[in-house]
């Protein structure tokens, strides 16, 4: 701590100016089916691995596309690839594709 | 457009005016104050009350939740008193944070006349006095900027780089409490803030438009008055700072007392922990309140208009509108002594 007893709070809002880097522009070329997300959340409600693990199917797209990749790669580990949220994607968005190229982006594959 | 824009505007009072001083303002504005009566009596020939038996609004305590809602209302109530007893019906509070709970109060009174009655008892009961609601409230920047044409012929300098002959690019920062609170009683809402950026039109400078113009300065209260929280208070200041840099303002026009204290004081602060100010030339954006910069475009000598006291040193601001000064004279008394200065005024990296 310094002389005046307080530091600069960082802030938690996400300047997109500064934070897009072109990753979600990328997804969308590669998986095109994620231009229909509405982010209604079925994915994630459904996802085994996010029952017992701190993954998140929906969180973990938000992010890369904020370019907010801390802790992202390994939670993206925990995602077993059954494939369960594609059944009940309403949009069918090929989320077993997405969450590979997110790997791919990340450099887990 | 002019029917949507008069939807904008606020009735202001012409004249006869009960003045109240704000609780800060004496301390790190000094001068303001009094050029604010100064221009209203002399310039523009207004009749003001300056009541010597003033106090407190209790807004600093009220925002900060240990004064409660009937204590201010009743105290509210004594100042009402006091311009009662001044026979005025207009009130001008110097403070916006002042401005925001009289508004508050009064539409509290209107929605339930049992609170006003409530007020009434309570005034009586703690000092026999009575009160009447006023007819207008204006912020002093309301009256300087419904007179501003009024007072332009009066000035000797405009708001024009003397050295480019380019306006010079002010940043405007009306504080929350001045139109987010009651958006109707603030001129342009708080929407299109308009009353410093109607000075500063006027008056031949351009108002910078940038994307943080609305954000709060970081005063906040609760965030500042508590010494752990002020990390927050200092964020929201330098998000301000960082939206506005790329813009190069040549200063910052303040409204509100904690606002001018925040976007100077904060300036020193962030360079100090950061070693980041936000000009080019690393001596920080200087900020004048609206009652300084009138005072100065009408030709007041800086030094009486208390700018020596600021934080970000105002000299190169002076330069390029052409005002002169006496640098001897900057930390002298009236009585012609030395006051003492800091050690590096002007440099905000120590």
């Amino acid at each position: 701590m310094n002389k005046f007893g307080f530091q600069i709070s960082r802030p938690r809002s996400i300047n997109m100016d500064l934070s897009d880097d072109g990753r979600r522009e990328q997804l969308l070329e590669e998986v095109p089916s994620y231009r229909l997300c509405i982010g209604c959340g079925g994915c994630t409600a459904t996802c085994s691995a996010g029952q017992f693990t701190n993954f998140n199917i929906r969180r973990s797209h938000t992010a890369l596309a904020c370019n907010q990749t801390e802790g992202l790669a390994a939670q993206l580990d925990s995602c077993m690839l059954c494939g369960k949220c594609m059944l009940v994607c309403p949009r069918g968005v090929n989320l077993r594709g997405l969450i590979i190229r997110m790997r791919q982006m990340l450099g887990r594959v | 457009m002019s029917r949507y824009w008069n939807e904008y505007q606020k009735a202001i009072a012409d004249d006869h005016y009960f003045y109240e001083r704000s609780c800060i303002r004496q301390t790190f504005f000094p001068g303001s104050e009094a050029a604010f009566l100064k221009i209203l009596r002399e310039e523009l020939g207004k009749d003001i009350c300056d009541n010597p038996h003033q106090h407190t609004c209790t807004g600093i305590g009220y925002h900060s939740d240990v004064v409660p809602f009937e204590t201010t209302m009743t105290v509210v109530a004594r100042l009402f008193s006091l311009m009662k007893e001044c026979g005025h019906k207009n009130y001008v509070p110097s403070c916006v944070t002042s401005f925001g709970v009289f508004t508050e109060v009064m539409a509290k009174w209107k929605e339930n006349p049992a609170l006003k009655e409530q007020a009434r008892q309570y005034l009586w009961e703690a000092c026999k006095r009575e009160f009447e609601v006023p007819e207008n409230v204006a912020h002093p920047s309301d009256i300087i900027y419904k007179f501003r044409f009024d007072l332009k012929p009066k000035m000797r300098f405009q708001l024009v780089n003397r050295f480019t002959g380019k306006p010079l690019r002010v940043v405007e920062h009306i504080g929350c409490h001045y139109a987010k609170i009651f958006p109707e009683q603030g001129v342009g809402n708080a929407e299109f803030p308009y009353v410093l950026a109607g000075m500063i039109e006027a008056w031949g400078g351009e108002v910078i438009d940038y994307p943080e113009r609305r954000h709060c300065c970081g005063f906040g209260f609760r965030q500042y008055l508590v010494q752990e929280n002020r990390g927050y208070s200092i964020a929201n200041t330098k998000k301000k700072f960082e939206s506005m840099e790329p813009y190069e303002p040549d200063f910052i026009l303040t409204n509100c007392p904690g606002c001018s204290m925040f976007l100077d004081k904060w300036q020193y602060t962030i360079a100090e922990m950061e070693h980041k100010t936000f000009d080019q030339h690393g001596y920080g954006i200087p900020v004048l309140t609206y009652e300084e910069l009138t005072g100065l475009l009408l030709g007041y000598d800086p030094w009486s208009l208390g700018l020596q006291l600021h934080q970000v040193q105002v000299e190169r601001l002076l330069d390029k509108i052409g005002i002169a000064y006496n640098p001897r004279e900057k930390y002298t008394g009236v009585d012609g002594k030395m006051l003492g200065m800091p050690s590096k005024p002007e440099c905000l990296m120590v």
